[in-house]
């Protein structure tokens, strides 16, 4: 991008801004006045933070299925820091902090407790970033999965440690530039063949509901909480949000970075139940992979001083991978 | 009811009399019993209104409890040895969150090397964790001090750990008084949180807090044990007036109003002491005994009342401070200071090697004729860690020690597991 980062207050083609005019009902919820703003504006998040853009949308989401009546569990990381630094806080709701690796396990002694005490209609929230989730936090997810626990964990998936400074997490991309896979040596960049699809693996146990969501559609995000949020047990949601000052991608750009990374197949949008890929969001308008990594420096080895063609294709085949494997392109769309 | 049976179903039975909203299990020996027991009262349904949730770590045990328990629930868990330290980061969140969670320590050593018997080494680990730290000295106070726990930590708003000598009290079957629900639903009060995690009343728990506050948070824990050291003779006392007997307190004194030397220990070596003390007041000697119940908060001013007097105070310790000597004597010299008293520090019964009265009471002559270390290890065999020491100067790369004592003990060139030569064995 050159010049400038322009704003346009009418963005085209999205289904998160004019709506206002719907009814009520078919509006989204942050275009509700009556909204809970559950993270509420004032709070610390970097300029264009896409888990707090993620998690407020998200959450307020849960709020309206579930009229208020949640408790929400976080883990250690970006979105605790920024959003509780004592005396304040932007939380208007119930909201508990305990340690990095457990906010699934504290979850299930929320639910628990709530069943305990006759309180069914008080319903649990999870959420941590990627870290949280997918490494440290992971014995403890699994465990509340196969239990079938009635929590609803929320992964916002910035794809590494943005916390203490942009550091490799098992949701990193390959050639992704991060603070531990510096883009150095003969192969620049987070390792290729590692990492892991935890959505996939939240299918293997079995559990009711597995959803991915971008903050490039914060409508399909809110419907997909909403629908987490009819069904009782063990549910996860990933969430795709872009970390500007991690990816190195200009602030404004958020949405836009995220929408690359969904329309090149990069990042699969879909949702399973009991197991089963039950929907998909389709590709609307199909982009190469390379126009998502050219948007954001952790990615600038690939194509500075010259570009990589070899593991730029890898990268290609690893979206095609994901658009044949989740049926992401309509067989009539693909040229 | 009198009865007769294992510690960790009287304990069990206990927990269970006191109302747990939510248990959170997982198995680790020797603890298993105890969970084992409770599982079967709430699947049988003779607990009721009661979550028991496997769980797949003790970390998830501690943080399920946390979370329980932020909401208002009361929460139990039980675990020892390396499940302890497993959950460690837990423990110390769930005091700093002032959630007054009851857990039982099977207490066990830690490894490596593995080995699944008795010592303090575990909870004391996490003595500096917040916790208030009771130690059992029979089944009986075990029973006893599960029921004051909840009640002691929930006035607080801290949590509990009652630490019960595995095996040795877990696994043993001896006379237990396990009283009607009647009496603990008299005793103990429904659980009233400072603090709920409530849709009703939405509240941010777990902020970060930075320097500017943070001295004066952890003070706060501090103070509230402080409170505790009040509090803990007060909840005894009204034990023995509902239920009849002596049970917990900050510590127990036996024979030692008028004694020269006074040993000190921690939970169920206390019975072996004791018995030692009555021999030797026998033979005229002025000696008795100080078990000391609550080790966090530690009672310094009760024990300096205890042992003031004493010229000599012999500490025997199950754990060990690996390159100073005894936690409980390194204690004790604070609560002593100032005073001409001697404090020797005693190791012993490390992974449950068995601490005989013939031992205790050659070490307490030692003590008495002014002979005895200012540590010492009881039934330490140097002879053999001699031999270890000097083929680890001998050789680079003698083998792993544990299996070359082993083999050094089975005598010279019988080899123990694999490696029969002299070296090598299990790498």
């Amino acid at each position: 991008m050159t010049g400038p980062n322009r704003v346009r207050f009418y963005q085209t083609g999205t289904f998160t801004v004019g709506n206002r005019l719907l009814d009520v009902s078919v509006g989204s919820v942050q275009s509700d006045a009556e909204r809970n703003n559950s993270l509420n504006s004032g709070h610390r998040a970097c300029q264009g933070c896409g888990e707090a853009l993620g998690a407020r949308y998200a959450l307020d989401a849960a709020m309206r299925a579930v009229d208020g009546r949640l408790v929400v569990a976080n883990a250690t990381g970006c979105l605790e820091v920024f959003s509780t630094p004592y005396p304040e806080s932007s939380w208007r709701v119930a909201w508990l902090h305990s340690l990095f690796a457990n906010a699934a396990s504290v979850a299930t002694g929320m639910a628990a407790a709530m069943k305990v005490k006759g309180r069914r209609d008080v319903r649990v929230i999870a959420q941590g970033g990627d870290g949280g989730t997918v490494d440290i936090g992971f014995a403890c997810l699994s465990g509340m999965f196969e239990r079938n626990d009635d929590v609803l964990y929320i992964c916002y998936d910035n794809e590494a440690y943005m916390n203490t400074g942009v550091q490799r997490s098992s949701a990193t991309p390959a050639a992704a530039r991060t603070a531990t896979t510096p883009a150095a040596g003969d192969q620049p960049g987070n390792v290729f063949g590692q990492g892991k699809s935890v959505p996939l693996i939240a299918m293997a146990h079995g559990i009711p509901y597995v959803g991915t969501a971008s903050v490039a559609d914060l409508r399909d995000l809110e419907y997909k909480v909403g629908r987490a949020m009819a069904i009782r047990g063990a549910r996860y949601l990933h969430v795709h949000v872009p970390c500007p000052l991690g990816w190195g991608c200009p602030t404004g750009d958020t949405i836009k970075v995220a929408r690359l990374a969904a329309e090149s197949g990069l990042f699969p949008i879909f949702e399973a139940e009991a197991g089963e890929v039950t929907g998909r969001r389709l590709i609307r308008r199909p982009v190469r992979a390379e126009e998502y990594l050219k948007t954001q420096t952790r990615f600038a080895h690939l194509f500075n001083p010259k570009r990589d063609e070899a593991r730029l294709a890898l990268i290609q085949r690893i979206a095609d991978r994901n658009i044949e494997r989740f049926g992401l392109v309509e067989q009539e769309a693909v040229a | 009811m009198l009865k007769q049976c294992e510690g960790s179903v009287a304990i069990a039975e206990s927990v269970a009399l006191c109302r747990p909203e939510v248990i959170c299990a997982y198995p680790i020996t020797p603890q298993t019993h105890i969970v084992e027991g409770l599982g079967l009262l709430v699947k049988s349904g003779k607990l009721k209104s009661c979550e028991y949730i496997n769980v797949e770590s003790e970390f998830a045990a501690m943080s399920v409890a946390i979370g329980a328990s932020a909401c208002g629930a009361r929460a139990y868990t039980a675990t020892a040895s390396q499940g302890i330290l497993y959950m460690a980061e837990a423990i110390y969140n769930a005091s700093g969150l002032g959630l007054p969670i009851v857990m039982t320590v099977g207490n066990r050593s830690i490894g490596a090397p593995i080995n699944i018997w008795n010592d303090h080494t575990d909870s004391m680990a996490l003595r500096d964790a917040g916790w208030i730290q009771l130690y059992a000295e029979s089944n009986q106070e075990a029973v006893d001090l599960h029921i004051q726990a909840f009640r002691l930590g929930e006035a607080l708003s801290l949590p509990v750990m009652v630490c019960v000598d595995g095996f040795i009290l877990t696994h043993a079957y001896e006379r237990v008084d396990v009283p009607s629900q009647e009496q603990v639903d008299a005793y103990l009060p429904r659980f009233e949180p400072r603090q709920v995690v409530d849709p009703d009343e939405p509240v941010t728990i777990g902020a970060m807090v930075g320097p500017e506050a943070f001295m004066e948070v952890r003070y706060l824990a501090h103070a509230r044990q402080m409170q505790a050291l009040e509090l803990i003779p007060e909840l005894a006392a009204e034990f023995r007036g509902a239920f009849g007997r002596d049970s917990g307190g900050l510590l127990h004194t036996y024979r030692s109003e008028d004694a020269e030397t006074i040993v000190v220990a921690l939970g169920s070596v206390n019975g072996t002491i004791k018995d030692v003390v009555d021999e030797m007041r026998a033979e005229g000697v002025k000696i008795g005994s100080v078990a000391i119940c609550s080790f966090r908060p530690f009672p310094s001013a009760a024990l300096a009342g205890a042992l003031g007097h004493a010229a000599r105070v012999v500490v025997v310790e199950k754990s060990l401070s690996v390159g100073i000597g005894g936690n409980v004597s390194h204690n004790l010299k604070m609560a002593l200071a100032g005073r001409a008293t001697r404090v020797h520090a005693v190791i012993a019964g490390l992974g449950g090697r068995a601490i005989t009265m013939a031992s205790l009471k050659k070490v307490f002559r030692r003590a008495i004729e002014d002979r005895l270390e200012a540590v010492s290890f009881l039934d330490l065999n140097m002879e053999v860690v001699n031999r270890q020491l000097e083929r680890e100067r001998l050789e680079r790369r003698p083998g792993p020690a544990a299996e070359a004592i082993l083999r050094d003990l089975a005598g010279a060139g019988v080899g123990v597991g694999a490696g029969a030569n002299g070296k090598g064995g299990a790498r």
